[in-house]
Parts: C-alpha cells; sequence; structure tokens
C-alpha cells in the first residue's frame, strides 16, 4: 500500500483542491447573495442583509420559487412511490423480463434532456394538452423516477431477508411484514431517494423549458435573466436551498457513518 | 450504480427468495406503465414527428404526417458542424472529467476506507454542487472568467492571452463549464467501484515485483472498469444534449451552438417540428448505440 502511493501527501493534497475547485462557484453564488447590487449581480457593490431579508421585494424570483418547490414536491411524491414499488420488485423477485425492466429503467437516465424535453412537448401539443405545472410535472416524475429505484435498490439489497422470515414465522401476514419489517428498514434509502428526486426536479431546465409553456420554474427564472443580469435575490434563495439541503445530507450521513464506526469497532 | 452513494452499499448483498406472481406485477406495473406512456410513446412521437412534411396550406408551424426521410438529410446537412461540435466536446470533456475525477474516488473509496467520517464529509463536498442551481453555478464561472475580473486581468497581464483575446466564449470555456458541471457524475460511479476494490490485489502485485504503474495498469485499471464505463455513460450523454454552457448568456457564444442549441431554436423558437425531431432522434440513435455496445459487454445487471 505505502510503495503504492507516490509521495503519501500527494492524493490527499490532489483530493482537497480538486473539491476546493468544486466548490468555487458555490462560494461565489453564497457571497453574491449579499451583493448590495441593483440590476446585474456581476460586480461586487458592497455587503447587505437586504437581499436575504427582502427575497419577495422580487415578486417575480418568488413566484418561480413557489412553482419549483411545487413541482418538486409533487413529481417527488410520485417518483418515489413508483420507484420504491419498482425497486423492491426488481431486488426480490425473480421473473424472466428482469433484463428488459433494468433496461427500460436505465434509459431515461441516459436520455439527453433535449430529447426528453421535445419528445414530451411533441406529445403534449398532439394531444391538445396545454403546457404549464401539470405537464411539468408529468415530465419530472419520468427522469426522477429511474434514480429512485437505483437508490432505493442499493437499500433493499442490503437488508437480510431472515427478518422477514423472522416476521412470517411470528405469523404475521404479508401486509403486516412489509409496513412493520421491510418499510422502517428502507426508510433511510427512501428518504435519500427523495432528497435526490427534489434535488433534480428542483435544478432541472432543460425539460421543464419544453413543458412549461407560461409557467416559470426557478431554474427557467434565472435562463431567461442570464441575458439581462440574474438579480442577487435568486443567489439567495439557491443559497437558502443549498444550506438547508446540504445540513441534511449531512445529518443523514454523520449519523450512518458514527453507527457505521461503532460496527467497526465491535468487530 | 452511480447513485448507490446515496444509499446504504456497504453493507453484504444477500440474494432474495425467488417468487414471481401477482405481487410482482403489483409492484412493476404502476412504474413501468408511467414509464410507458410518457417515456418511450414521446419517443415513438419524435420518430413520427421527425417524417411530418409541411402542410398545404403553408402555416407556419404546420405540418401533416408523411414518410419525409429528407428532414434527415435537412438537419445532415445544415447542422453537421453543431452535431460534430457536440460530439467532440463531450469526449473531451468526458475524458478530462475521468482523469479529474479518478484519483479523488480512489481517495475517497481506498484511502478513507476506515475513516468513515471523513468519507462521508468527503462524499457530501463531491455531491454539493447538485445542490445549488447549476445555472447559477455556470453564470458564476462566467463572473469569475470575465474580462475585467481579476482572473483574466492577470492572465492578460502575464502574457498568456492577448487582450484582444477572450476565454468566455470560446471553445475551451464552454469544455471547463461542461467538465466542471458533470465531474460528480463521473466520481460517484467510479467511487462505487473502487469503494468494493479488494486492495489486498495490490499486495499480491507488488509481492509479484510488479511495479506500481504496472499494478495499476493490470489490477486497479481493469477492475474498476465498470465504474469508468458507467461513469463515462453519464458524462457524455448528458453533455452530448447539453446546450446551456454553450449559450451565449452563459459560457458559450454564437461560435459554440451545439446540437441542443438547434433543437431549442427549432422547436420553441421557429416551430419546425420535424427538423427538431430529426436532430433529436439523431442524437438518441447514437446514444442507443453506444448503450446497446456497454449492454452487450456487461448485460444489463449493473446498469442500474
Amino acid at each position: 500500500m505505502k510503495r503504492f502511493s507516490i509521495g503519501k501527501l500527494t492524493l490527499p493534497m490532489y483530493s482537497v483542491l480538486a473539491i476546493a475547485f468544486m466548490l468555487i462557484p458555490i462560494v461565489y453564488t453564497i457571497i453574491f447573495s449579499f451583493n448590495d447590487s441593483n440590476r446585474g449581480n456581476t460586480t461586487w457593490k458592497g455587503f447587505t442583509f437586504d437581499k436575504w431579508l427582502g427575497v419577495c421585494n422580487r415578486p417575480d424570483v418568488c413566484d418561480a420559487l413557489g412553482n419549483s418547490l411545487l413541482i418538486g414536491g409533487i413529481s417527488t411524491l410520485i417518483a418515489t412511490i413508483l420507484g420504491t414499488a419498482l425497486a423492491i420488485g426488481l431486488v426480490r423477485y425473480k421473473f424472466k423480463a428482469r433484463a428488459l425492466v433494468n433496461l427500460a429503467l436505465f434509459l431515461p437516465m441516459a436520455t439527453p434532456e433535449v430529447v426528453l424535453g421535445a419528445g414530451l412537448a411533441g406529445l403534449f401539443f398532439n394531444m391538445g394538452f396545454a403546457p404549464g405545472l401539470l405537464t411539468v410535472t408529468i415530465a419530472h416524475v419520468v427522469f426522477c423516477l429511474s434514480f429512485v429505484v437505483v437508490t432505493v435498490k442499493a437499500r433493499v439489497q442490503t437488508l437480510d431477508p431472515v427478518l422477514e422470515e423472522a416476521g412470517r414465522d411470528l405469523y404475521a401476514n404479508p401486509t403486516q411484514v412489509f409496513w412493520k419489517i421491510t418499510f422502517p428498514l428502507l426508510v433511510p434509502g427512501i428518504v435519500s431517494a427523495a432528497l435526490l428526486s427534489f434535488s433534480l426536479s428542483f435544478d432541472d431546465f432543460i425539460i421543464t423549458y419544453f413543458n412549461s409553456g407560461e409557467v416559470t420554474t426557478f431554474p427557467k427564472f434565472i435562463y431567461v435573466a442570464a441575458a439581462r443580469g440574474v438579480p442577487a435575490e435568486a443567489n439567495v434563495i439557491a443559497s437558502a436551498v443549498f444550506i438547508a439541503t446540504i445540513l441534511l445530507v449531512l445529518i443523514v450521513q454523520i449519523n450512518g457513518a458514527v453507527k457505521r464506526k461503532k460496527l467497526l469497532k465491535v468487530k | 450504480m452511480a447513485f448507490a452513494a446515496f444509499g446504504s452499499s456497504s453493507a453484504t448483498e444477500h440474494k432474495g427468495p425467488t417468487k414471481s406472481g401477482a405481487i410482482v406485477l403489483a409492484l412493476l406495473m404502476p412504474g413501468l406503465i408511467y414509464l410507458g406512456l410518457f417515456f418511450f410513446t414521446p419517443l415513438f412521437s419524435l420518430i413520427i414527428t421527425s417524417l411530418q412534411a409541411p402542410a398545404e396550406t403553408g402555416g407556419i408551424g404546420e405540418y401533416v404526417y408523411a414518410f419525409n426521410v429528407e428532414n434527415y438529410v435537412y438537419v445532415v446537412d445544415n447542422y453537421l458542424p453543431q452535431i460534430l461540435r457536440s460530439f467532440y466536446y463531450a469526449t473531451v470533456a468526458t475524458v478530462v472529467a475521468l482523469l479529474i475525477s479518478y484519483p479523488l474516488a480512489y481517495f475517497i473509496g481506498v484511502k478513507l476506507r476506515n475513516r468513515p467520517l471523513l468519507k462521508s464529509l468527503m462524499l457530501t463536498l463531491v455531491i454539493a454542487p447538485f445542490f445549488i442551481s447549476f445555472l447559477l453555478r455556470t453564470i458564476a464561472w462566467k463572473s469569475i472568467f470575465s474580462d475585467g475580473g481579476a482572473v483574466m486581468q492577470t492572465v492578460y497581464s502575464l502574457g498568456l492571452m492577448q487582450p484582444s483575446e477572450h476565454f468566455l466564449g470560446s471553445d475551451f470555456a464552454v469544455i471547463f463549464g461542461l467538465t466542471y458541471n458533470f465531474i460528480p457524475f463521473m466520481t460517484l460511479p467510479l467511487y462505487t467501484t473502487l469503494e468494493r476494490f479488494d486492495t489486498r490485489l495490490l499486495e499480491a502485485g507488488s509481492d509479484l515485483y510488479a511495479n506500481p504503474s504496472k499494478v495499476f495498469m493490470k489490477v486497479t485499471l481493469p477492475i474498476t472498469t465498470p465504474g469508468i464505463i458507467s461513469g463515462t455513460l453519464l458524462v457524455f450523454i448528458p453533455i452530448a444534449g447539453d446546450y446551456v454552457n454553450a449559450s451565449r448568456d452563459f459560457l458559450g457564444s454564437a461560435k459554440t451552438s451545439m446540437i441542443g442549441t438547434m433543437v431549442e431554436s427549432d422547436f420553441l423558437q421557429n416551430w419546425d417540428y420535424p427538423s427538431a425531431s430529426a436532430l433529436s432522434v439523431l442524437l438518441m440513435a447514437v446514444i442507443v448505440i453506444l448503450v446497446a455496445t456497454y449492454v452487450r459487454s456487461a448485460g444489463t445487471e449493473d446498469l442500474l
């Protein structure tokens, strides 16, 4: 092991630098949420809390945020339910069409957003569906679904079927086994999946742009505003969402890591 | 695969009981029907639209069902530079993302194996960009690299670039943005394979007098190939279809337009649905070929 590394510090230092590089635009975005800017938000004009305290002084930013939260919430709920069922079915049961189902679930992840966006927009157009909140939500479920399956599947694979057998031995019916044993064990995976799904939906631009008609979501607002200059209020919302999500993820991750550390000590 | 890192992947796998029937159908059908309606039908509808011909009334955006293969000839003739540029950007950005991600994933997955807390922290930082608007992150790079900014002023004063040259709007800027935006999609699947990598194999290699680079080429690299392939798919495909980085309001210019740029303008501005669809079908065809090649060599189990 020791001989394999080119100098002990090279790899850790490289990794820290790589991560720092990844974080540069995040830090930049957060810093510029405190910029006392008027129209554009490209040059530093001085520190202020005003943009944080008065985000909804820009009602267009707040409306866009509201739409994004609504679309993200509903599409995550639908994708998580459908995806969790798919993940359980795929791991727990053997059936002939398995390879086909795997492929059907992988393809949406492997489809460029323009293709799915244009395809759905064309379909809705041909069916006479007016683009709006409903069409965007339907579209978001499509690309969130496969990511939910992947995430929950990883969790189902770690479940010990013996626990469920024990439940059945104690005369629990299948419904009881599922709700009292399987589901509680799957919760961490389902939570991660929902979080991922919400992030994907909240940040989606291309598919939304093709299917939203008059409705503006948060990314769509930024894209349209980019031509004239994005207001600092947008940075405030993005920073707030980032800080909230990262705290949630850290809590989940640290919790898991501490548990694993305890297990390592027992070994 | 890639996002297994979000769930828990450290415990052992158990083979599930072999059952089938009504339960499987009840679990799988709702999701599959949904994908049938809103994923496969739209793709099919794209193919139909890509063959449409202009309506005889001559109205803008009016088309009739036909078998107009000429649409494909038209898009290849007119959009060849954009098609080639998209795959060129995607290839370069994927290779750079792989080179940047591999050592990072190795560090997190192998070196931090016995430090769960630090490992979780590093992983969270790798996925941190997912939680803040990618449009704003791209705009942040645009501001950082603007002609009047500190970075470019330094570059100019060092004589690395002439004041008449600009970073923004160049191929390099777009490739930079694409690489940056998709690095986590490369790092995660690499991490998942490297995390499972048995380091005793490295010792075995050096015991057999292989030097470190030979051990890497003969042991580490072949074993982590599945991660490299899924990372490559997850990065190459979305980049080939992206047009935000290349947009002139972001890092690109009129000279950096990609396939997506053309699909968007044909679909949303020109109402030229057949051309937009034909271009989308061509892009999808290339991707289906890539995925099919992968499936033939690795099967479908590791796809998800």
